[in-house]
């Protein structure tokens, strides 16, 4: 029988089925400060110890400072958190990229540049946006604190099977639109909830041309629309850059892997519970001018005027933003660059190439944060954070800042932010924050122009 | 997760509807990193006045009503996912909630943590309050293996539904943890076919 990419993954880790709930096996646990301890204390409590600690790895990344992380950690809530998955960790034995270790950074970051995410995996995390790893063929999800327990318990899962989506995007992307545009583009279409219920394959010669990075900031955002997770089928582009991290498989296991992970891909006959398709010629550097990430336009669009719907308008206010109003040329107080939807090497080389030589505006506060220690080591190993500081960017240590009002990194109220990462909730960035989401470049021009700007007029 | 097959007990009245997770348990109260003692600040804004003088007009402050049933309004449990909610409800001491309609992610929460939710018509949820309010010592008979409630010392009983899956953890006291626990042989043997490359 035909299978899709997301059938041959979940059929592999079937253990068993029960009265229509499926045991899944989860390959890579991935853990961090914020959702791990009450499923910790869980397993004590039952007086047993984790399945697997080989297959669980933890990092702190939410609540941590992005300043000076050589010191104790000045919030004392924070510092508790931090200190109780250490000692979780170390009761364990579960390896953890500690704050200023070489292979620390947020979650999502960390798994795929280390080749601790792989093709053909099942991986899993107490956060929404483990659907990233979905970029490298993995069938990968975010799930609750019950749920990190049972797989401290049993490295399984008892879930019910989610229906599938696939997603093409044909044709070749414009100058100046990145992988970032094209996911607000595709939320924008098919609104914050259009994919509750599924797991979303992407699919087409746009995905297949683009670089890791930039699959994997479509994958992570899939959980935007509602959907479970997302996932690529792997290619020669997965395998290139998989090959020599320091997790991924080598000499004759690594061929073994090859082998398999070319059979996982879409059968030509499968058929999917609905597709969707758009032309990558349709779509424009966009920017969200609402309060949940399907509320994007394209640049050269104007905000929607005619809605008579109380959120929306709720939505509008909270942004102080008018229908019929153009976002290009709207000021803006502040720029930030990372999470773990855009905080890669690839994003800081794209800003770095388009502020080199130029100045930030004066009232605007700039920010780029890595998303991994890794991250912030290549881009000083390049020299790209000479070009940040002489443009007037500041460069942080890495972790989640900014992207959640949780940590010490917030934006103040009432003011606007261009931010790369993936939600726009009212008081995400701190209580009042007006978010804007967009790509790396367009934050970095919004960052030079003191306003939003269509990137495309300069370069 | 204790076992669960039958259950003869009076019941609480909380004649709201919609009530929300937020006030089964406020969210200053999540920041504790165990399970257990969520029970002490269950309805913490119904229970307490600011100040945290009793609020004698609450029902759970009201001695005329005990019992490890919670009779509750429509679209019980709706608003955030947080597990602790069910967490909160089942440390205070109560094993069965009572709705015309629960909001979903809390019944699913509340089935992992052996509270049993129990969803009945409105009509019949009426009846049950009815009956509490003449007498705050009704008892009331749920019994799992037929699933129905019964109004004790009445004809009056109510049907309900309940997962196969799902009324063998509670029989067998049995959580998805029990039960994951429970096919370790199965998982060991799946393990056992895991390429080295993943
Ligand atoms: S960067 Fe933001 S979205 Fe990503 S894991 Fe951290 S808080 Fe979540």
């Amino acid at each position: 029988m035909s299978k899709t990419l997301f059938d041959k993954l979940w059929d592999a880790h079937l253990v068993k089925s029960v009265d229509g709930l499926d045991v899944i096996y989860i390959d890579r646990h991935l853990i961090h400060e914020v959702t791990s301890p009450q499923a910790f204390s869980g397993i004590e409590a039952r007086g047993i110890s984790l399945a697997n600690p080989s297959k669980t790895i933890a990092t702190p990344d939410h609540n941590v400072p992005t300043k000076n992380q050589h010191l104790p950690i000045a919030d004392p809530l924070s510092k508790f958190q931090v200190e109780t998955l250490r000692e979780n960790c170390k009761k364990h034995q579960v390896e953890i990229f500690d704050l200023g270790h070489p292979q620390h950074g947020i979650v999502h970051i960390i798994g795929p540049e280390n080749g601790i995410t792989r093709p053909g995996m099942s991986i899993v995390c107490g956060d929404s946006h483990t659907s990233t790893h979905g970029a490298f063929g993995a069938l990968a999800f975010g799930i609750g604190t019950s749920q990190v327990e049972q797989v401290f318990a049993s490295q399984c899962l008892l879930m019910k099977r989610p229906k599938t989506m696939r997603i093409t995007i044909d044709g070749e992307l414009s100058k100046g639109v990145t992988s970032k545009d094209v996911i607000l583009h595709i939320i924008s279409e098919l609104t914050a909830a259009g994919g509750t219920g599924y797991f979303i394959e992407y699919a087409g010669t746009a995905i297949e041309t683009m670089s890791m990075e930039a699959r994997m900031t479509i994958c992570n955002m899939s959980i935007e629309m509602g959907a479970r997770g997302g996932m690529i089928a792997p290619d020669e582009t997965t395998y290139t850059y998989l090959k020599d991290k320091k997790y991924a498989p080598k000499g004759a296991l690594w061929e073994e892997a090859i082998a398999y992970w070319t059979t996982l891909k879409s059968d030509e006959e499968a058929s999917f519970d609905r597709e969707e398709s758009f032309a990558a010629e349709d779509i424009q550097p966009m920017v969200t001018f609402g309060t949940n990430p399907g509320m994007g336009i394209q640049i050269s669009q104007t905000v929607p005027e005619t809605i008579a719907d109380a959120s929306f308008q709720k939505s509008l206010k909270y942004m102080d933003l008018k229908g019929g109003q153009r976002l290009e040329g709207q000021a803006i107080q502040n720029v930030f660059i990372g999470s773990c939807t855009n905080g890669r090497i690839e994003d800081l080389r794209a800003v770095a190439e388009y502020v080199k030589g130029k100045q930030k505006a004066d009232h605007v506060k700039a920010m780029i944060v890595p998303g991994s220690k890794q991250v912030e080591m290549q881009a000083r190993a390049e020299g790209l954070d000479k070009i940040f500081t002489d443009s007037g960017f500041e460069l942080r240590e890495p972790g989640c800042s900014a992207c959640l009002g949780m940590n010490e990194d917030k934006v103040p109220a009432n003011e606007y932010c261009v931010s790369t990462s993936n939600r726009n909730f009212e008081g995400r960035q701190g209580q009042g924050a007006r978010t804007i989401l967009a790509s790396p470049i367009m934050a970095a021009a919004a960052a030079i122009s003191g306003k939003i700007v269509d990137v495309r007029k300069f370069i | 997760m204790e076992k669960f097959k039958h259950l003869t007990s009076t019941a609480v009245p909380l004649h709201i509807e919609d009530v929300d997770t937020d006030q089964i348990i406020p969210a200053r109260f999540l920041k504790a990193t165990s399970r257990e003692g969520f029970g002490e600040n269950l309805f913490r804004d119904w229970r307490y006045h600011k100040g945290g003088k009793s609020n004698e007009n609450f029902v759970l402050n009201n001695p005329l009503y005990s019992g490890e049933i919670l009779v509750a309004g429509h679209n019980f449990g709706c608003g955030s996912s947080r597990e602790h909610a069910a967490w909160a409800i089942s440390d205070y001491g109560f094993k069965v909630v009572v709705s015309s309609f629960f909001a979903d992610i809390f019944k699913g929460n509340a089935l992992n943590v052996g509270l049993l939710p129990i969803q009945i018509t409105t009509d019949q949820l009426s009846i049950l309050f009815e009956h509490i309010s003449e007498d705050a010592n009704t008892e009331f008979v749920v019994d799992l293996e037929t699933q129905t409630l019964q109004i004790k010392k009445t004809d009056l009983v109510f049907p309900f539904e309940i997962s196969k899956y799902k009324k063998e953890c509670f029989q067998n006291g049995y959580d998805d943890i029990d039960y994951l626990l429970s096919i370790q042989e199965e998982i060991k043997s799946y393990e056992q076919k895991i390429p080295a490359f993943l």
